[in-house]
């Protein structure tokens, strides 16, 4: 019981901070809001994407990119926690290791759903039709890729010991992760081992799962719907577990 | 009764350092333990022990009837601790880390409000409890720590240096407090601090460690008693004659004369005063002037941590002999 009320105090922590703190939120408004109409229409003139309106391609990567970009940063917090001494006053607190973690990771997966969903507006913008019923089907999709790139974040803060290492998860997975997934282009006209390196990615199969619940018909999936599902599944059951590991041994 | 705290050659080495070296200690309950030390004794490296969130190199410790090691989990139910370090969350208000505090405790929320408010009450912070931590003074941060680590009745209370940064009132106003809590709620407390008076004052025993070792452990009066004694010294016309008097009387043997001045060393000079007054009198000797000094926490300090009486061969003789010879070096 005082277990659950440990992991409730630690989610609600981490949505009032992200709710509080706006010039993030506003960063989070107009970044993706700069992606979709310089880059979006920049590309739509020059690259070709066979049958689609360009923007209405790169949406649901854009969704995903924000994502990705607020689990690394909220989960990295952790580090701010270590540095500003209040993870000790958690760490040393009777809520068990994996509650703690799953208080933060529920908290930071929370503000990162509100970041996706912060997006959506814009799809009315460039005249992409997405109903409140797509909206929903999209919203588990979205959960299942939160959770995964969420324990990311907090693993490597569970690693890192000071925020100079964040520079380090910018280059080797934030920006890898997002140019890799299919976010930006097609993976259909690209070399073959770009595909398979896509293929190694989890972000690719949420980026497809997404763009076939959100294009409908005008988007051919590259994987059937429970492909996608289950290796998003795998990937959170795994990076779960690595993040329960990898807490239960912080000091 | 067992102690509620015990450590059995607890030890902690970071690298090739010693922080804390194959410790043995009993704390009992209900008890105010004080442990006192030079920068870098190992006090903190003690606390965190105790408290779980650093683990022993080798040797254990109880606490509360619970391993540290073993069943740390236990332990964090027993304790509360104020750590050295700030350790709020400053981008939050007051009520909202001690509302999350009292969740992480597992305070039963119908208890929260009230016991909230009584902690806020208590280190005077009711105007500005709902505003945010970071445009509090160090002070007003060091406050909300101690009510904080005061929210969930510990059995066993760590503190370390508690009152650090505080102003007086703040400082005379938490120990009232606590020492209540203590009463009512028969908690535990090892506290660890610089400020001698308030060891003095609050501790029924004190230990002094150094370089990660007990150098000494009894109660502050013990203590004091164990330096050899009080200091009289008396104002007189011509001072051998008076000395002359006193080791005949056989009041005490250390006696030294400078300047017409007398220093007397005895154990107890309230109860000695009377009587040397008395024979100066009766032998005609006219007293201008009587002063008293006690020696106080900071003599005791200094005396088992001082540098020139760190090396152990100096450390094993009899505490009066030192105090003796401290005396005599120092005229
Ligand atoms: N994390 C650490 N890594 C390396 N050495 C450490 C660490 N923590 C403490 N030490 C060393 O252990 C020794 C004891 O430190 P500790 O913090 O316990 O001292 P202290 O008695 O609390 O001192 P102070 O009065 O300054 O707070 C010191 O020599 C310190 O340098
Ligand atoms: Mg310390």
């Amino acid at each position: 019981m005082s277990e659950i009320r440990g992991i409730y105090t630690l989610w609600l922590r981490e949505v009032k901070k992200f709710l509080r703190e706006k010039p993030r939120l506003l960063n989070a408004f107009c970044q993706p809001l700069l992606w979709l109409f310089i880059f979006g229409t920049g590309l739509r003139f020059s690259a070709n994407v066979a049958g689609h309106n360009y923007q209405e391609f790169i949406f649901p990567g854009l969704v995903c990119q924000a994502m990705l970009f607020t689990a690394m940063f909220l989960g990295v917090s952790v580090i701010w926690d270590r540095e500003f001494g209040f993870l000790k006053e958690i760490l040393v607190s009777p809520v068990s290791r994996p509650s703690i973690f799953l208080g933060k990771m529920l908290g930071v997966s929370t503000d990162v759903m509100l970041q996706g969903i912060i997006i959506f507006p814009f799809a009315l913008l460039i005249g992409a039709s997405i109903s409140p019923f797509v909206f929903l089907r999209a919203l588990p999709i979205m959960l299942l890729i939160t959770v995964g790139l969420t324990c990311i974040g907090l693993v490597f803060a569970s690693l890192m010991k000071s925020f100079e290492g964040f520079g380090l998860v910018q280059t080797f997975i934030n920006l890898p992760m997002f140019f890799l997934s299919g976010a930006l282009f097609p993976l259909s006209n690209v070399p073959q081992w770009l595909v398979w390196v896509s293929y190694a990615n989890p972000l690719t199969y949420g980026v497809d799962a997404l763009r076939t619940v959100m294009m409908g018909g005008a988007w051919a999936p590259l994987f059937p719907m429970y492909v996608s599902i289950g290796i998003l599944l795998a990937f959170d059951a795994v990076m779960f577990t690595i993040g329960i590991y990898a807490f239960g041994r912080t000091e | 009764m067992s102690p509620i705290i015990e450590t059995f050659a607890l030890t902690r080495r970071f690298g090739s350092t010693v922080a804390v070296d194959a410790i043995n200690l009993a704390v009992r309950e209900g008890e105010v333990f004080g442990l006192l030390g030079p920068n870098g004794a190992g006090k903190t490296t003690m606390l965190s022990m105790l408290c779980t969130i650093l683990k022993p190199t080798s040797g254990t410790a109880s606490v509360d009837g619970y391993d540290i090691v073993r069943q740390h989990a236990m332990v964090r139910r027993s304790i509360g601790i104020v750590f050295q370090d700030p350790s709020v969350d400053a981008d939050m208000t007051a009520r909202e880390n001690l509302q999350m505090h009292a969740d992480l405790y597992g305070v039963p929320v119908s208890e929260q409000n009230d016991r909230i408010q009584s902690v806020i009450e208590l280190v005077r912070l009711e105007d500005r409890v709902d505003t945010f931590v970071s445009t509090y003074s160090g002070g007003m941060r060091r406050r909300l720590e101690i009510a904080r680590g005061l929210l969930h009745y510990p059995k066993v209370l760590f503190l370390d240096e508690p009152t650090i940064g505080l102003d007086p009132q703040s400082r005379e106003h938490i120990w009232d407090y606590i020492q209540k809590l203590r009463e009512r709620e028969g908690m535990t407390i090892v506290l660890t601090t610089h400020y001698m008076e308030e060891a003095d004052r609050l501790c029924d025993r004190v230990a002094i460690i150094d370089h990660g070792r007990i150098v000494a452990l009894d109660r502050p009066s013990d203590l004091k008693k164990g330096l050899g004694g009080d200091t009289i010294t008396l104002g007189t016309d011509d001072g051998r004659v008076l000395r002359d008097l006193l080791v005949q009387n056989g009041v005490s043997d250390v006696i030294t004369v400078q300047d017409g001045e007398v220093r007397v060393t005895v154990s107890d000079a309230n109860v000695l005063l009377p009587r040397i007054i008395e024979a100066a009198v009766g032998a005609g000797i006219r007293i201008e002037h009587v002063s008293l000094s006690h020696p106080d926490m900071n003599d005791v300090f200094i005396h088992y941590t001082g540098k020139d009486l760190r090396q152990e061969e100096v450390r094993r003789k009899r505490f009066g002999r030192m105090a003796m010879m401290r005396l005599r070096r120092a005229r």
